[in-house]
């Protein structure tokens, strides 16, 4: 009987097919590390925002009378109404730390590299969306640290010529973040991760188009690949598993260390508190924003500093196949940008004084130079490692991957002679 | 006869035809999103000066935001007189209408915060700026001074902010 319907609706719909080759078949390279879990659990995460955060909104009012004691009401009256709370606030969180890890994995290995530039560029929208839709959720408890973060950021629009000022009421519906915004920006963070969805889809029809990269850097020939189930749905099960323990230690034993302390307090259009900061996963940018002394020079440089990831295709020229692993400077460079994004953090966490001041144009300085001396860094490094010799491995696997297509190409012949 | 000529004019007229049509909709839509009529209404703010002492600052809501009106001493407004600020260079008299009266946008010009009052004029305590008692501008990162809003006296101590 199921096979009669199965047959019935593939009839119809390529629903075995679609199973066949995009999930259960779909070719993945057989050398995957654990850092390709990071793409699976970010859309894990995805289902479970936008689950929790349905629930969420059958109980939260977003009015600025009300929205604050809706919270509590969350916390404490509705049934597990705490718990899906701390799950979507936790989970916000943990979304931009699977989503950087996600990133640093691309930036390592290379993968961005062609044909896969097309694959990034939708990642860079993601990561836009994701950004856009974190922030307008950040106002929605209608907090002290909502309000003002809200206030600082559409202030930001100022920056736009000749109608600044205009562009932020407009977007405020109020002279101030004021009912208006919250109603707005409640509307819009219950929409954008529908378009978060649609988006995801783009970026998986560009995967499954240019298939994985792998750990080494190099595209495998079809042998090294292997069907995604069981061997891949096991792997990222697996990865899932320690996901989820990490997870729940923080929403059930650490809830409030992701939580501003000053958000408990109503939002107060009259008084700003002493210390503003963002969400830890702005800070690096934060500390960038502030950096430039200049209210327009910083605005663009923040945006630039979001950007700067999508020219990453266009500034790597080296011909050196392989990721960071087989290439020593680009390695060198790779884990002094992590560095550097980590003391940007630091500088925006901290109040600004005028040592962090000077540390965070250092480090801003490093930020936008390590992206552009790539051109210069990867032909350096191409012409050095062609006067040493590629490592060994590099060139093993290149000779293996390049007999692996000769004989392709030969029994394709082959077979083309067979039938003529 | 040039049929396809027509043909391709036609499609062309249509098109932008449409296309206006489609950008005239999206009017609606965007202006929806300016303030309603009911936030304009809170436009103008009218205030008793009467019951502020010299020295004392008055915080009051203006379009929701904070406007400080300021009672100076006759010390204070020497020493506003005295300099003309340093970023945003400006004289005190362009910033008041009775000397004993400054009444300034409690916004800081950099992100939008609060600036608090400490010692002689304001600090703002999110990225450091200070004003001084005019509401100049003293200290970056803020580059302008704190904002006079329009406001007139409509009797000795009674001020309406929002209209010159």
């Amino acid at each position: 009987m199921p096979a009669r319907i199965m047959k019935w609706i593939d009839h119809r719909f390529p629903l075995t097919n679609f199973v066949k080759h995009e999930l259960t078949g779909y070719p993945t390279p057989r050398n995957l590390s654990y850092w390709w879990n990071f793409g699976f659990l970010a859309g894990f995460v995805l289902v479970l925002q936008i689950a929790t955060g349905i629930f969420l909104a059958m109980h939260y009012k977003a009015d600025i009378a009300l929205s604050f004691d809706s919270i509590q009401h969350i916390m404490r009256d509705v049934n597990y109404g705490w718990l899906l709370r701390y799950m979507h606030a936790t989970g916000a969180s943990a979304f931009f730390f699977v989503i950087f890890v996600h990133m640093a994995r691309t930036l390592y290995y290379g993968s961005y590299r062609a044909p896969r530039e097309l694959l990034w560029w939708t990642g860079q929208g993601l990561l836009l969306l994701l950004m856009a839709t974190a922030f307008m959720g950040y106002l929605l408890p209608w907090g002290q640290m909502s309000f003002w973060g809200a206030t600082v950021i559409t202030n930001l629009f100022r920056a736009t010529p000749f109608f600044g000022d205009q562009v932020v009421v407009w977007l405020r519906g109020d002279y101030t973040v004021g009912d208006a915004t919250l109603t707005r920006f409640f509307a819009l963070h219950y929409l954008f991760p529908f378009i978060i969805c649609a988006a995801v889809v783009i970026h998986l029809v560009a995967l499954h188009t240019v298939k994985s990269s792998n750990p080494s850097g190099i595209d495998l020939a079809a042998k090294d690949n292997i069907p995604f189930h069981p061997y891949f749905t096991a792997k990222d099960l697996y990865g899932l598993g320690w996901f989820l323990i990490i997870y729940c230690i923080f929403v059930f034993f650490l809830p409030d260390s992701l939580i501003e302390p000053a958000n408990n307090i109503p939002a107060n259009p009259m008084q700003t508190p002493n210390h503003i900061v963002p969400e830890w996963y702005f800070l690096p940018f934060y500390a960038i924003l502030r950096s430039v002394p200049d209210l327009v020079g910083g605005v663009l440089a923040m945006g630039l500093s979001v950007m700067m990831f999508a020219f990453m295709p266009i500034l790597d020229r080296s011909r050196i196949p392989g990721g960071a692993h087989y290439r020593p400077f680009y390695r060198w460079q790779f884990f002094l940008f992590i560095i550097d994004m980590l003391v940007l953090g630091y500088v925006g966490y901290t109040p600004p004084t005028d040592s962090t001041l000077l540390l965070g144009q250092v480090a801003t300085l490093c930020y936008f130079g390590s992206f552009f001396i790539i051109p210069f860094v990867s032909r350096m490094e191409e012409r050095w490692l062609i006067k040493r010799g590629l490592p060994p491995a590099v060139i093993e696997l290149m000779a293996g991957e390049a007999a692996a297509i000769e004989r392709h190409k030969q029994s394709h012949e082959q077979r083309k002679g067979a039938r003529l | 006869m040039n049929d396809s000529g027509r043909r391709n004019f036609l499609i062309k007229l249509t098109t932008a035809f449409g296309g206006v049509g489609v950008a005239a909709t999206c009017v609606p839509f965007i202006a929806s999103m300016d303030p309603s009529t009911d936030v304009l209404a809170r436009a103008e703010t009218e205030v008793e000066l009467a019951d502020i002492p010299p020295g004392g600052v008055r915080t009051v809501a203006w379009q929701g935001k904070p406007v400080f009106i300021v009672h100076r001493t006759p010390e204070e407004i020497h020493a506003a007189a005295a300099s003309d600020g340093s970023i945003d260079p400006q004289a005190d008299s362009k910033r008041v209408q009775q000397p004993e009266w400054l009444v300034v946008v409690g916004v800081c010009t950099h992100m939008g915060c609060v600036p608090n009052k400490e010692g002689p004029g304001w600090i703002c305590h999110c990225h450091g700026s200070a004003y001084d008692d005019s509401g100049r501008v003293i200290r970056g990162p803020a580059p302008k001074n704190l904002e006079v809003p329009p406001y007139r006296f409509v009797a000795a101590d009674k001020i309406v902010i929002g209209k010159a």
